[in-house]
């Protein structure tokens, strides 16, 4: 039975979780934009009108994705990868400068965002890379170029600039993780991360001894054959260096507002009506939801239009306002569910390709989950990326669409392959 | 290893979330006030306070619209602050001082910038408020009152204070609540219900409509009117009768125990605590240490209540049987109770209760008190017998009446005087003083005209009350309640006999009116002060208890009026006019009236003041 028709192969567990999240975010951004006169759902001129259309064009659109031969996207995954490119570039010429940003094509009424994109291209890319059987991450060339084909579009982002999205393009490195890349590169981030914070709240005094006495314990701890002192010696001057240059790289290379966002997220002289007024806003609707919530429609806080860019990054807000700790579960039991079922249908994928590019769709779309939610209930500092399937906007809507459901075509292509 | 690595993250990532939601959603509910403050706005609609009225149906206590002018600090923007200080005629220090003072008490919320606006001088900042971001005007009622007395009865009213706000969630800052006199006690019933409205704001503060479509909001319930069983021209007349005196006139209606009058001397006249002025007049009145305006003598002057407390010793004698009505004593100007002890009297001869009644016999009552106490086994027991005779009439305690709560006064029992004679040895006779109601004992001048009251209806009272009636509501059960004395009531016929030729034969001879049987007791009291820490003696109180007609009483009444010398000098006409008053609603005596209407002891209680040396019962 060779070819048959994708509509029996594709995975429709995984369709119908999308579906959910989409209706659920429609849903959302009904209440969060609804004006004071009720108008028709598909009212252009209101928000979830629009929204409305695009989820409507998400239909042919994954007609086209299921439909075309699943060879094309691993065949043409460098062309697409070189047009990402072209089009980040193109973007210092003709894009649309927002808030100092410069991350949107305008096309009369409608503007897509190519970042958005990059990242299905730069998963495809990866995943044709890393599927040739020659490829070990093991070996630094390979790594090099690994990371390289990250780089490329994340420098293109960061110059716009746009950090949030560029942040997006570090979840690929829990993939080149799980395809070979060794442990110590994410134990190095991670290591990282834990010592900006640190020296962001402790004294470099004391963090210089905390550093000194953790280096000793896990040495005197490792075992004896494995004692490199010299590495030791390096990590450890690595460390303190780091950790020193912590405060010059937060004052001198950090932007104020960024420098805000993290001072917001550990209440460091915040002013609730300034650089704070986002998240309080977006801790008192979520916070004011408790069990059931205030009912659908009837989130003051979403009526009042308290919290700034509801319909779009904030739009989690005002489902834990109107449905409540009981609604907030459902949206995240689901989009864990999405995630775990990604990942599960990527391990069972035949082909290195097919594999790969399942993780860069779950690690994608994990991050932006992650960090959405997170930076609105304190957990992590404020960075613009909107919420997959659920935030208003088309340019989002069509990629995460295009991501998850080339992924579908090539789960339900795996019948064809040997 | 690394298959496991990104399903743990988003496991994890997941639980996280899920956690830190459960905290801000569940455990954490200070958001939920938070967001109510963000969007929704509760107005409040102020209703109006319930009429006073008196028992005949005399308005005394209506209201008057009054204005204030609100402040929400956080609202406030591009303030103009010299128009608003020259609107409404304050100064920039003013101006800062109050935003400050609101700002104190919550910067989101509204707080009173100025008070009780009369529509005058709310009219021109109306006109221009909308350029005031963060002011606002509240409607408020304030109190007008049609008569100029009874202030210690009305009590009045002020802005609640910042432990009842904490106490009540009723109240917000800047309502209004009744402090003192029926205000205070009938303030539930009074004030009515406010009305709430919760109105649902954006973040620019726009109303954008009701919250929930008004489900929430409430319409104001005006205050229930109240009548009194106060006399408004018993009460006037009373109080005019107190002219430049001090002291307090307690009348009752027995057969029911409503209060008719409530006269307390100094007062003032209540429309001074309304308005603008309200409080430069309240502290006036709260500085004044010496003639105590502010402090109702009637309920709260605990008074040795001198002679007419033998009208008690003679009735815990007879119901004790101690004496009847026959038992003789003879007076010498006095009598020896002890060893060289003497207790003086202005009478002299063989003395029955009859006589020693209407001529006060210091020498019958102190005789009958002594051997009320040595009947028994023990003085203690003695004591803790009459002492429990006299709790009877609601001395010693709180009446119980509906006004703030007064002075229990005092009436010693065993225990006491083993507490102040530890090693014992005290008897009858050195407690001989209480007899004539000088000695340890102590009453309030609502407590005697109650014990008017209970003689008059020869055994029991009603608890003494001001209130008549509530508008489609019933009066407190309490006060339609017979208390019984434990004198039988046959022990008062004698007693009455006594008092009622107390005005015919006795002390009050001067003060008979002519077709009124009334029967009263004069009184004298002894008191003191401290001048400079040493203890002085100051003239006597005047004291006159009295009810009338004696065979069907409508009215018991006692009068004190502080350092008037003897009963029937001030205390007795005041005493026998206001009955007059109250029974025949005009008076004969005009020159007694006059009298009394327009000479004061004002030279007596400037006195202890002065600094040098006085005399006094002169």
């Amino acid at each position: 039975m060779k070819n048959q028709s994708v509509i029996n192969n594709i995975d429709w567990p995984l369709v119908l979780l999308y579906a959910a999240l989409v209706v659920l975010g429609w849903m959302t951004i009904y209440s969060a934009s609804l004006p004071l006169e009720e108008t028709s759902i598909f009212d252009l001129g209101q928000i979830y009108g629009k929204q409305m259309l695009f989820i409507m064009m998400s239909i042919p659109l994954i007609s086209v994705i299921l439909s075309l031969d699943a060879k094309i996207y691993e065949k043409y995954s460098l062309i697409f990868y070189i047009l990402s490119l072209i089009l980040l570039a193109g973007l210092f010429v003709a894009g649309k400068t927002i808030k100092g940003q410069t991350n949107w094509y305008a096309f009369g009424g409608f503007s897509i965002q190519p970042s958005e994109f990059a990242k299905i291209a730069t998963a495809l890319i990866l995943s044709k890379y890393l599927s040739d059987v020659q490829i070990n991450l093991k070996n630094t060339n390979h790594q090099l170029i690994a990371f390289g084909i990250l780089a490329l579009p994340i420098m293109l982002i960061m110059l716009q600039p746009d950090a949030g999205s560029a942040m997006i393009f570090a979840s690929f490195v829990l993939v080149l993780h799980r395809e070979g890349l060794p442990a110590w590169y994410l134990w190095t981030g991670f290591l990282a991360i834990v010592l900006f914070l640190a020296a962001l709240l402790i004294k470099f005094q004391f963090l210089f001894i905390y550093i000194v006495a953790g280096v000793i314990i896990h040495y005197v701890l490792t075992r004896r054959a494995r004692r490199n002192i010299i590495l030791y010696g390096i990590s450890l001057v690595a460390m303190i260096g780091f950790s020193y240059s912590v405060d010059y790289v937060f004052e001198s290379v950090l932007e104020d507002h960024q420098k805000d966002r993290i001072n917001v997220l550990f209440d460091k002289n915040v002013n609730q009506k300034a650089e704070g007024y986002n998240l309080n806003q977006s801790m008192i609707a979520i916070g004011s939801g408790s069990w059931l919530g205030k009912g659908y429609l009837e989130g003051t806080q979403t009526k009042g239009g308290f919290v700034p860019e509801q319909h779009t990054d904030y739009i989690f807000t005002t489902v834990g306002e109107e449905w409540g700790f009981t609604g907030a579960m459902v949206v995240i039991v689901l989009f864990a569910a999405l995630l775990l079922r990604v990942l599960y249908l990527a391990e069972r994928q035949k082909s290195r390709f097919s594999r790969t590019y399942g993780y860069c769709v779950a690690a994608v779309l994990f991050m932006h989950f992650f960090v959405n939610i997170a930076m609105l209930i304190k957990l992590f500092p404020t960075i613009g990326v909107p919420l997959p399937f659920f935030s208003y906007g088309g340019s989002s809507l069509f990629a995460f669409t295009t991501l998850l459901f080339i992924f579908i075509k090539l789960d339900a292509n795996k019948v064809n392959e040997w | 290893m690394r298959k496991i690595l990104l399903p743990a993250l988003i496991i994890a990532a997941a639980l996280l979330i899920a956690a830190r939601l459960f905290y801000l959603q569940i455990l954490d509910d200070s958001y939920i006030q938070k967001s109510e403050n963000n969007a929704i706005k509760v107005k409040y609609e102020y209703p109006e306070r319930g009429y006073i009225y008196d028992r005949n149906g005399e308005l005394l206590v209506a209201n008057q619209p009054s204005y204030d002018i609100m402040v929400t600090p956080n609202e406030m923007k591009n303030t103009d602050t010299l128009e608003i200080c020259s609107l409404l005629g304050i100064t920039k220090e003013d101006f800062i001082r109050k935003v400050e003072k609101a700002k104190v008490y919550s910067p989101r919320l509204p707080s009173i910038f100025l008070p009780q606006l009369n529509k005058k001088e709310f009219a021109a900042f109306q006109e221009k408020i909308r350029r005031f971001k963060g002011f606002d005007i509240v409607k408020r009622s304030l109190r007008d009152y049609q008569v100029d007395v009874a202030a210690n009865v009305f009590g009045y009213i002020q802005q609640v204070n910042y432990s009842t706000i904490q106490n009540n969630p009723y109240y917000k800052s800047g309502d209004l609540i009744g402090k003192q006199g029926v205000e205070e006690v009938y303030e539930d019933i009074l004030r009515g219900v406010k009305g709430v409205k919760r109105i649902q704001r954006d973040r620019f503060g726009r109303e954008i409509g009701p919250f929930k479509d008004g489900i929430y909001d409430t319409i104001a319930v005006k205050g229930k009117d109240i009548t009194l069983t106060l006399d408004a021209e018993l009460q006037k007349y009373g109080e005019s009768l107190m002219f430049e005196k001090r002291g307090g006139i307690v009348a009752i209606e027995p057969k029911t125990g409503e209060i008719l009058a409530l006269v307390t001397a100094p007062s003032y006249d209540p429309s001074i605590l309304v308005g603008r002025k309200r409080s430069e007049n309240y502290t006036k009145l709260y500085n004044d240490t010496i003639s105590l305006p502010l402090f109702d003598r009637g309920l709260l002057a605990e008074y040795p209540p001198g002679s007419p407390f033998k009208i008690l010793t003679g009735l815990v004698g007879l119901q004790t049987g101690a004496i009847d009505e026959n038992t003789t004593f003879v007076c010498h100007h006095g009598f020896f109770y002890g060893r060289g002890a003497f207790m003086k009297c202005h009478d002299s001869g063989p003395v029955k209760l009859h006589n020693g009644i209407y001529n006060s016999c210091n020498t019958y009552f102190g005789s009958t008190y002594k051997q009320t106490i040595d009947k028994f086994a023990s003085p203690k027991e003695g004591v803790d017998v009459w002492s429990n005779h006299l709790k009877s009439f609601g001395l010693g305690n709180f009446l119980g009446y509906d006004l703030p709560p007064g002075r229990k006064g005092l009436i010693p029992d065993g225990n006491y005087y083993d507490h102040w004679y530890p090693n014992g040895g005290w008897r009858s006779s050195t407690i001989i003083s209480n007899a004539i109601g000088q000695g340890e004992v102590k009453m309030t001048p609502i407590q005697l005209a109650n014990m008017m009251a209970a003689v008059a209806n020869e055994g029991y009272y009603y608890t003494p009350h001001i209130i008549k009636k509530i508008q489609g509501d019933k009066i407190d059960q309490k006060f339609t309640t017979k208390h019984y004395t434990t004198i039988d009531q046959e022990h008062f016929k004698p007693v009455i006999d006594g008092l009622y030729d107390v005005y015919n034969l006795g002390t009050a001879r001067s003060l008979r009116v002519e077709g009124i049987e009334i029967c009263g007791k004069t009184g004298t009291a002894e008191n003191f002060t401290k001048i400079n820490g040493k203890r002085t003696q100051l003239t006597d109180h005047s004291i006159f208890v009295a009810f009338a007609p004696r065979n069907d009483p409508k009215i018991a009444i006692a009068v004190f009026v502080e350092n008037g010398y003897w009963g029937a000098r001030w205390a007795g006409p005041i005493a026998s006019l206001m009955i007059e008053k109250y029974l025949k609603g005009e008076i004969t005596r005009k020159d007694l009236e006059t009298k009394m209407l327009t000479q004061g002891l004002k030279a007596e209680y400037e006195k202890p003041l002065s600094g040098k040396p006085f005399t006094i019962n002169k």
